[in-house]
């Protein structure tokens, strides 16, 4: 019989090599279908009118005059009169047209009353705050007032980063489509399985089972899509009405006023040493914005390294700025951020370089102090550190200086609860379904190669089944629990479903069924290659009865995966001391993710992340003007996201082979993103010998940090 | 957007014919980089929109004895790739080559950027050209203001002009050609643009029946040493948080006549002539050019979020001038 856990690496035919995702050519040729690309016969068009407001009372709603005008088929009331909206953009009416622009010219002719209530859009003062604000719990740790009192070296800084948005490039939204009481939902998201519940919560169906989700493909989550949305119920309730198709997808200024935010986090910290480096003591207050609800407790500073003594103090700022939602890695970009530079700073007054500061406190890392080592030795190599790094302040002559940082990180992975079952056909076509979903990730791409695996044959031989309800349930794609979770139950189940054909197979090669093995697209004795026959001979045995093999990835059977991961990175700038613009020249990026499935898309993850990382670090905050309460950057021009140029080299290297491949499986979607705010900030500091206090690293903080320096020195 | 009326004329007497007296009548459609997004924004919304795309006369660069004449519809793909230009008024090459985007470089028109409407935030989210809440009070001086005017700012207009190409035409001394109802008028491209008062001005002097038909660049101005200098915070297409154009006369290594023009930093091109006349009579060096670069945003006011724009604006001053010198791209 064949085992299910992982085989060798250096016994693997397709895990831990460099595939090419499958569905690459059906996205670059437009054959597969996002949900935005959907258009069903008879499809109307759904637009919303949302508050203009960041607080208000809504107090009546006329929609007479939208329901008269050409087109106009339904209209959906989201906020009833009498309600609050509590930030620009919360929607307050649907309507479905026959036209994109009717939908539009209708959602505009909605006349909606509103008493304009206060409203705090900036996190800027919460001591100025007042009841907008919510103390969390301090908590202390040992003797930090005695530790940073005894300390020899004590460092102070304050630092940061703002409200920014996701950005994903397919807007959220979908299309809803009826058949009777049964309901399709076209919908961009990152929980297919999980969406149909929420469907009959709402009373839009009458069972769960009425529901079916298709999501064949997604153009990024990072963690805003996980709900089906006040949009989605419309979107149903709008095509109830009609009796036809809606389409209503959110356009790009909702898409970044309400369709969430990722919370700001600043930090006024104390870091104290001893004069060799050790840490000695911590103490912060930190402070920042996850919209209106205070959602999650206090930050847990300082980050990864964990100081022993230590007291953190957090207050929430409640906003009107859009709700929070989870954004890649919750909250640990925001701490490593705060971390790493204050350790930067604490390293500079110590004279010491910052690689070195890191290496003599790594056991405060914990269980993954040794990976955190041999990485940061690796990115050192990587980047040439130890030639190309300098004390603070670059003393090059002429306006361009160089610096160089570095951060590291952690997450967690592991697995979410997943099912998959595989089917062997007599024909010996292979198939594995799961009701997951590929966000862009290469999900799909990870379930074929470890179906092909097992049962030895070529990755195009297994027909991969996701994106869709109809198949065995699968967790929600958040937290970097996917492939942990996927990968699991499909080794599972196809090793199931293998088994049930050794069986079959076993009387005529006349041995036991251990005694067999697939591989090579064969059935063949153990040992003996000769005494085999081809994987088609061997499914011909199957007559007419098709194999289905079970596999569940349930909490507890963590055999096959682990979680818990490293990383460090460094990065290289170059920063114009004249104009204050930050250009990032180069960026190492060394993680660990246990055992790789496939690397092409492993590393497509960090190279992604590592973009990701230079624009939030260099370009991104979401705009509100305390004034009028709105977001002033709702479009991509002000909200500026990185392009091509604007990222330098960006290397990549995955730790593989002894000592990561056997912990199994870990997710990879989060922890890349997490260092670059940190490693860029530190090395900006490193290349003008100044720290700007927070990310984005924008030229008029850069100058008005040199100026600061300046003024000092 | 609204519905509108769509005219696709093929004479200039046409296209007059369909303009109106009012802003809201009709709008000029050229390459619509500006204009679709404005009617999509609900920020302009006229009545009818005139497509000069086929109109004669508009097309072309043109090199005659009295100058160059580059036709509104030139697209900033055509201007850039233009040899004439690169060699003898590399100012404007440097400014098309700010517009990182290909999409927009092959639809936008050098018309359509002398003649786009400001990009502050406050104006693009229906507060109207000067800011204003429903009080009055201008929004942007206790606003979020880091890309507003640090010059021409006394109010209540405190948007930047944001042409790329205005800078190094003004600098070149073009003139601008602009046809209406009662003919042909001609004024130099600084006069073009002016800084509102009122509700009821916009920042040019151009009338709701009026087009911007050509731009002259003089003869005269063929030997001058020119560069344009932008500093954007992106590298993909982003606006110029601050730009310089510069067009000086050397004569024995020193400067004998001099026009510097500063971009993004005022509603309007700002010519800073005090700093062209510390100019003349020298030459241009490192130190010379950061002199100019100070005296070019002397009487600079910034607002509560701007101040580093002033520091930009010397620095691309003294770029432009080092580049100019040079003759470098």
């Amino acid at each position: 019989m064949a085992d299910y856990h992982w085989p060798p690496t250096d016994k693997c035919n397709l895990i831990g090599r460099r595939i090419s995702r499958l569905d690459g050519p059906w996205k670059s040729s437009g054959r597969i279908k996002y949900s935005y690309d959907v258009n069903r016969p008879n499809m109307l068009h759904g637009k919303m009118v949302f508050s203009p407001y960041a607080h208000a009372k809504v107090v009546s709603i006329d929609t007479s005059a939208a329901e008269k005008m050409p087109g106009v088929k339904a209209v959906e009331i989201m906020t009833e009169p009498g309600k609050e909206v509590f930030w620009e953009g919360h929607e307050v009416v649907a309507v479905a047209a026959e036209t994109e622009e009717q939908a539009r010219d209708a959602a505009r002719a909605i006349q909606v009353r509103y008493e304009k209530l206060p409203h705090l859009v900036s996190d800027a003062a919460p001591d100025k705050a007042g009841e907008h604000t919510k103390q969390l719990a301090e908590q202390t740790d040992g003797n930090p007032d005695q530790m940073l009192q005894q300390a020899e070296v004590v460092s102070e800084g304050e630092y940061g980063s703002p409200v920014i948005t996701h950005c994903c490039l397919e807007a959220h939204g979908q299309v809803a489509e009826w058949d009777g009481d049964e309901l399709t939902l076209y919908a961009s998201t990152q929980n297919v399985s999980g969406i149909p519940g929420e469907l009959a919560k709402a009373n839009i169906v009458t069972s769960a089972d009425k529901v079916r989700v298709l999501t064949p493909v997604m153009g990024g989550g990072f963690g805003s899509k996980f709900g089906a949305d006040t949009w989605g119920l419309a979107c149903a309730r709008l095509a109830k009405k009609a009796g036809r198709p809606v389409k209503m997808m959110l356009e790009r200024d909702q898409e970044l006023m309400a369709a969430g935010a990722r919370p700001s986090m600043y930090a006024k910290v104390k870091v104290g040493a001893k004069k060799d480096g050790t840490l000695v003591g911590w103490q912060s207050e930190s402070w920042g914005t996850g919209g209106p609800d205070a959602q999650g407790g206090a930050p847990n500073l300082p980050y990864v390294v964990r100081i022993p003594d230590r007291r953190v103090k957090h207050t929430a700022v409640l906003t009107n700025i859009g709700p929070s939602r989870a954004w890649r890695a919750p909250n640990h970009p925001q701490m490593c951020v705060i971390t790493m530079s204050a350790l930067d700073d604490l390293a500079a007054k110590l004279a010491m370089d910052p690689v070195d500061l890191l290496q003599k406190n790594i056991q405060m890392t914990g269980q993954l102090s040794k990976t955190y080592s041999t990485e940061l030795d690796k990115a050192s190599e990587l980047m040439d550190w130890k030639k190309k790094w300098h004390p603070r302040g670059d003393k090059t002559p002429g306006p361009i200086k160089k610096g160089m940082g570095v951060s590291i990180h952690t997450w967690g992975g592991a697995g979410h609860p997943s099912n998959c079952n595989c089917a062997i056909q007599p024909d010996g076509s292979v198939s594995v379904s799961l009701g997951s979903q590929d966000l862009g990730t290469g999900t799909r791409t990870v379930i074929g190669i470890i179906a092909a695996e097992t049962m030895g044959l070529p990755l195009e031989a297994v027909k991969v089944n996701i994106g869709d309800s109809k198949y065995p349930a699968d967790g929600a794609s958040g937290g970097s629990t996917t492939v942990g979770g996927v990968s699991s139950s499909t080794r599972r189940a196809a090793t199931a479903a293998l088994n049930q054909l050794l069986e079959k197979v076993a009387p005529s090669l006349s041995v036991k069924p251990e005694e067999l093995e697939a591989v090579d697209g064969e059935i063949r004795v153990k040992g003996n290659p000769n005494k085999a026959i081809s994987w088609k001979q061997a499914c011909a045995k199957l007559g007419t009865s098709p194999i289905t093999g079970v596999g569940q990835r349930q909490r507890g059977n963590d055999d096959l995966i682990s979680s818990g991961v490293g990383g460090a990175q460094m990065a290289e700038v170059s920063v114009d001391t004249e104009t204050g613009i930050v250009h990032v020249d180069k960026l190492v990026a060394v993680q660990d993710c246990g055992l790789i499935i496939d690397l092409k898309t492993a590393e497509s993850q960090v190279y992604g992340a590592c973009i990701m990382g230079v624009t939030y670090s260099l370009f991104e905050e979401k705009l509100m003007d305390e004034q009028t309460g709105r977001c002033l950057n709702a479009d991509l021009e002000f909200y500026k996201l990185a392009g091509i140029d604007d990222f330098g080299d960006i290397v990549v290297h995955m730790m593989t082979g002894p000592g990561f491949d056997e912990r199994g499986v870990i997710g990879l979607g989060e922890p890349p993103v997490i260092s670059p705010g940190a490693a860029i900030s530190n090395a900006v500091a490193n290349a003008i010998g100044v720290r700007v206090p927070t990310i984005p690293l924008t030229p008029d903080k850069v100058l008005a940090a040199l100026e600061q320096k300046g003024a000092v020195a | 957007m609204e519905r509108f009326e769509y005219a696709h004329p093929s004479t200039k007497q046409e296209v007059l014919r369909l303009l109106g007296s009012n802003w809201n009548d009709a709008a000029v459609l050229a390459g619509g980089t500006d204009l679709l997004s404005l009617m999509k924004e609900y920020v302009v919304t006229p009545k009818r929109v005139v497509n000069i795309k086929s109109v004669a006369g508009l097309n072309g660069i043109h090199s005659a004895a009295e100058g160059v004449t580059i036709g509104a519809l030139v697209t900033m793909e055509e201007l850039l790739e233009d040899k004439t230009i690169r060699a003898e008024y590399p100012a404007l090459t440097h400014a098309a080559q700010g517009i990182t985007s290909p999409q927009i470089r092959a639809m936008g028109t050098v018309g359509g950027d002398l003649c786009q409407r400001p990009r502050c935030w406050y104006f693009r989210n229906g507060y109207g050209l000067l800011a204003k809440d429903e009080s009055g009070k201008s929004l942007v001086p206790e606003g979020e203001n880091r890309y507003h005017a640090i010059l021409g700012n006394t109010g209540p207009a405190y948007f930047v002009n944001p042409s790329s190409l205005a800078p190094a035409l003004i600098a070149l001394d073009a003139k601008l050609l602009l046809v209406g109802a009662k003919g042909q008028r001609e004024l130099s491209a600084a006069d073009f643009f002016v800084i509102p008062k009122t509700d009821n001005q916009r920042e040019n002097v151009l009338q709701p029946n009026e087009v911007l038909s050509n731009i002259v660049i003089p003869a005269s101005s063929r030997g001058l040493r020119s560069a344009t200098y932008e500093v954007r915070h992106k590298t993909a297409l982003d606006w110029p948080l601050a730009a310089a154009a510069v067009a000086v006369k050397l004569d024995g290594g020193k400067v004998t006549a001099a026009k510097i023009v500063l971009g993004h930093v005022a509603p309007i091109p700002w010519q800073a002539h005090d700093a062209a006349k510390e100019l003349t009579g020298q030459p241009i060096n490192e130190s010379v050019a950061a002199k100019v670069g100070e005296a070019a945003v002397r009487g600079a006011r910034p607002l509560s979020q701007n101040g580093y724009k002033v520091k930009l604006a010397t620095v691309a001053v003294k770029r432009a001038l080092l580049a100019a010198a040079k003759g470098e791209a």
